[in-house]
């Protein structure tokens, strides 16, 4: 699509989406946001990207082809579930470690992090899955 | 004893690596691995004839009260003996077969696994064990009958095999879980001493019933005998091994290994030995029909698979041992001979007894080791089959039912033309065309059926060694001591004048075999309605059924599926609710805010809009325009993620819109005003129900709300304060991961919906105005909406 207006928008816009998709992510666990729709908006973004240049950059600029996105997303959420039974622990069952930073205070970090991790993962690739099917169909 | 498996399996994980490095002759190294099992076997021979039994147990899944029990007694050890051993010899004498094939790896891999599950199957003790170990079976039986994946006859006899073997897998299963509810225990040692108790049971005939299917489909008993012949199209080394010595005598197996528990009732004897009879019969008379050398041994072998089945339903002490003593003779020498073709076959390319002739000076060896194992099938002195074979007459001449050795004694004389068929026809006469060029292979082709031959003679010479073992299997068979004294010579009785019989009229049918071909001819017709041809009808029918009904239910129409799930959805939720409605369902007080009006009327108009709109931006705009009012809907009642995600998906949505406009055809009506009538008659239906459900729901709770419990135990226990987030991917983890999985697979479908259609055909779709056009535009929004859909029972909970 050859818009003036919207590929200038876009330059500015991919990034500041992005961030934002990030931003979601990481506040979902105590604020409205997580990887379901962090990852809507990343591929969202880079469904813009596809649109004002082609589906070939926007291939490039994420490096990762969907396939492995999903593939990769669905493994993790996986392994995060697996990762208890080692502890002797059911399936699934979140196991959490304390750690303390300078900058964000005390912190929580345990499993279900990566497993919201899977899920953004996903999301994104079976969006980017649909937006360049689309494209270079 | 669990070590004894475990060094198997990893022999045949380590086989295709054997072949890239070694080449063929690895064979004699692999074989090295079964030839030690078999030592560690023979180390327990001492304990066992000593009437003490070794047991290995190990928790499988403790929870449901399943373990992975095995035990080793005189029975379990005679199988054990045949596996491992001419398990060794055929690995040694596959490396010869397939020489110069690049496959031989993966046949020596299956080769190997199948020896592994068919020793679990007789080394097991719990009856579930057994029978994944006997699935096992079935499974790589599969994989080698179909090993020349290429052709069709293979495709087609890999698959018959599975279905009629698997088939009666799935009758068996049942079958032992009977066997376990009335026994109150799957372990069979602990089984045998509940013996009475379980034949008393009221669930005996049906428990047993099945039970037989499942062992009768294994061991090709009449009338499921067909799929033997055809497993025939597998390597040679894979008939001598599977389709002779060891899978197909897993049948006769359990039959023994169960008669102390279900046996030595009427019902036992009628419904075993009759069809051991039968099998017996229309196995030989099937045999000497024959022409392929290898269909003829497949029906000889049905024959004395239908006689160790008859002499396990007759089931005195005499005919157990004589099975007992069939059994290993046929082992040795129905293996040897499968070799004797497989080797004729290797040289010649011909295995149509027709073709051959005269290789008697051009394979010598291969001559001699057809010879042993000829005599032996033919029960000559001193062969063990002719031990054997008196056991066997003997036995059946004790029975005050002169029946059995009638049919014994005809069976024989029919198995011992087809020997003559199999032993002197290709290698007397003149050569023929086919054998000109005849040469003899390498020891490691003649050498394996020729020690089997040996071996089937030096038991026969000495045979009490193997007394003492089929006194022990006898035992077990039995469930008490039964004396076997087994010896070479027992004077001049009637017996030995039977066996003389025998081996004169086999001769006389051999000799006069050409006769026969006019009552074969004529039972041909007979044949053409046999067992195999209902098995082909079902399998016909099977797949015109689903072929049907697939026609029926996925006729491609998306609103075809849209109706008939609306539709089914409607119907089940008005069943539900049938009754209950006028005493729940309250009138509700009229206290809505205005803004809230207005967002409800701004989506009734946007979807009017949306339905009567002419243009596809129209459309599509008005679509957004519903679905972003619908999120204003969620944020006025707090329910901010569902909120985000909504818009968020509603901007996707439009986004792919906008991708797909420039494909899309021009906008036009293509359903009658009839039609529309209809979906508009079901969208209201649909719409009201879901309303009227709702209400429903918000007057009925009849417990507490679980969504206390999140939002109590969101922080303390998952340490975040964002409920939704924490029930998704903590508290109700699992569901996400089934969702994402799920979008996973809808994503697989647009891509192969848009990208995997033939090019002309794409075209078509996307020009042409058929019904069809609609069904492509709407599919990835809607996958798009699936994808929203996920979440909102949660969200809105909370």
């Amino acid at each position: 699509m050859d818009s003036v207006i919207l590929k200038t928008a876009v330059r500015f816009l991919l990034p500041l989406l992005l961030l934002a998709s990030i931003f979601l992510f990481l506040r979902g666990h105590n604020e409205p946001g997580g990887g379901f729709v962090g990852g809507l908006v990343a591929g969202g973004a880079i469904a813009l990207y596809a649109i004002t240049r082609s589906a070939a950059a926007a291939r490039q600029l994420v490096r990762a082809s969907p396939r492995l996105l999903i593939g990769s997303g669905l493994l993790l959420a996986l392994g995060s579930g697996l990762a208890p039974l080692f502890f002797g622990r059911p399936f699934l069952t979140a196991l959490w470690t304390t750690t303390t930073t300078a900058v964000l205070g005390e912190l929580h970090i345990g499993t279900p992090l990566l497993f919201d991790l899977g899920v953004y993962c996903v999301v994104t690739g079976v969006t980017l899955a649909f937006v360049f099917t689309l494209l270079e169909e | 004893m669990f070590l004894w498996l475990w060094a198997i399996l990893i022999a045949a994980g380590l086989a295709p690596g054997v072949n890239r490095v070694v080449g063929s002759r690895g064979g004699w190294g692999l074989a090295l691995v079964p030839a030690g099992v078999f030592a560690c076997l023979l180390k327990q021979w001492a304990s066992i004839v000593n009437q003490q039994d070794v047991s290995a147990y190990v928790d499988w899944v403790p929870t449901l009260n399943l373990a992975m029990s095995l035990r080793l007694d005189g029975l379990s050890l005679l199988f054990g003996l045949l596996v491992t051993g001419i398990g060794a010899l055929v690995l040694v004498y596959a490396g010869a077969y397939l020489k110069v094939d690049d496959r031989l790896g993966r046949l020596w891999a299956m080769l190997l696994l199948f020896m592994a599950a068919m020793l679990g199957v007789v080394l097991a003790d719990n009856v579930l064990t057994l029978f994944i170990f006997w699935e096992l079976t079935s499974i790589t039986s599969y994989l080698l009958i179909g090993f020349n994946s290429d052709r069709p006859e293979s495709q087609a006899s890999a698959l018959q095999a599975l279905l009629v073997t698997g088939g009666g897998g799935l009758v068996l299963l049942p079958g032992l879980i009977l066997l376990g509810l009335a026994g109150q225990s799957l372990e069979l040692s602990d089984l045998l001493s509940s013996g009475d108790h379980i034949r008393q049971h009221s669930l005996y005939v049906p428990m047993l019933l099945l039970i037989l299917v499942g062992a009768f489909t294994k061991s090709a008993q009449f009338p499921f005998h067909f799929w033997l012949p055809n497993a025939m199209a597998a390597p040679t080394p894979i008939s001598a091994y599977l389709h002779s010595a060891t899978m197909v005598k897993a049948g006769i197996y359990l039959i023994a290994r169960l008669h102390p528990i279900l046996g030595g009732t009427a019902e036992w004897f009628w419904m075993i030995a009759p069809v051991g009879t039968i099998t017996m019969v229309v196995g030989a008379v099937l045999a000497i029909r024959a022409t392929d050398l290898k269909q003829i041994l497949a029906y000889a072998t049905i024959s004395v698979l239908g006689t160790l089945t008859m002499l396990l339903g007759i089931g005195t002490e005499a005919t157990l041992t004589a099975a007992l003593a069939v059994l290993v003779a046929h082992a040795f020498y129905k293996g040897g001979l499968f070799m004797v073709a497989g080797a004729i076959d290797h040289a010649v390319h011909q295995r149509d007894i027709r073709q051959l002739g005269g290789l008697r000076s051009a394979m010598p060896a291969t001559f001699v080791a057809s010879c042993l194992a000829g005599t032996s099938m033919v029960g000559v002195l001193p062969t063990f089959g002719f031990i054997a074979k008196e056991t066997w007459y003997e036995a059946a001449g004790d029975l005050p039912d002169i029946s059995f050795l009638a049919a014994s004694v005809l069976c024989n004389i029919g198995l011992v033309a087809a020997a003559g068929l199999v032993c002197i026809k290709p290698f007397f006469g003149s050569r023929t065309n086919a054998t000109q060029q005849a040469h003899e292979g390498s020891l490691a082709l003649w050498g394996p059926p020729t020690a089997l031959g040996v071996t089937g003679l030096a038991l026969g010479l000495a045979p009490t060694r193997i007394s003492e073992l089929l006194a022990a299997g006898s035992r077990a068979i039995a469930g008490r001591v039964v004396p076997v004294k087994l010896a070479l010579w027992h004077g001049v009785n009637v017996t030995l004048l039977l066996s003389l019989l025998t081996l004169a009229g086999g001769a006389v049918l051999y000799w006069q075999r050409h006769r026969l071909k006019v009552v074969f001819a004529a039972d041909g017709r007979l044949i053409r309605y046999g067992p195999s041809t209902v098995y082909d009808w079902l399998l016909k029918s099977v797949n015109q059924l689903a072929r049907g009904q697939t026609a029926i239910l996925q006729n491609g129409y998306l609103r075809f599926y849209l109706l008939t799930m609306v539709g089914l959805t409607v119907f089940s939720v008005w069943m539900a609710l049938k009754g209950e409605l006028q005493s729940h369902l309250k009138p509700m007080p009229f206290d809505f805010h205005s803004h809230e009006v207005l967002l409800a009327c701004l989506i009734l108009v946007a979807a009017i809009t949306a339905v009567r709109a002419t243009t596809w931006l129209l459309a599509v705009g008005a679509l957004g325009v519903v679905g972003y009012s619908v999120a204003a809907v969620f944020v006025l009642f707090g329910a901010p993620d569902l909120a985000m995600t909504q818009f968020v998906i509603e901007t996707l949505t439009v986004i792919l819109f906008v991708m797909a406009f420039s494909r899309l055809p021009d906008f036009r009506r293509l359903s009658s005003v009839r039609t529309r009538g209809r979906d508009a008659l079901v969208a209201v239906v649909a719409g009201g129900t879901i309303t009227v459900l709702l209400l429903f729901a918000m007057t009925v709770r009849s417990s507490y709300p679980i969504s206390d419990y999140y939002v109590t135990h969101s922080v303390p226990e998952a340490h975040g304060r964002n409920v939704v987030n924490v029930i998704l991917v903590d508290f109700r983890a699992l569901d996400t991961l089934g969702e994402i999985t799920v979008l996973s697979v809808a994503a697989i479908g647009v891509y192969s919906l848009l990208m995997l259609r033939p090019p002309s055909q794409a075209d078509k779709v996307i020009h042409s105005a058929n019904g069809k056009a609609d069904s492509l535009q709407d599919n990835s929004p809607a996958a798009q909406h699936d994808a929203a859909a996920d979440h909102p029972p949660e969200s809105g909970g909370v």
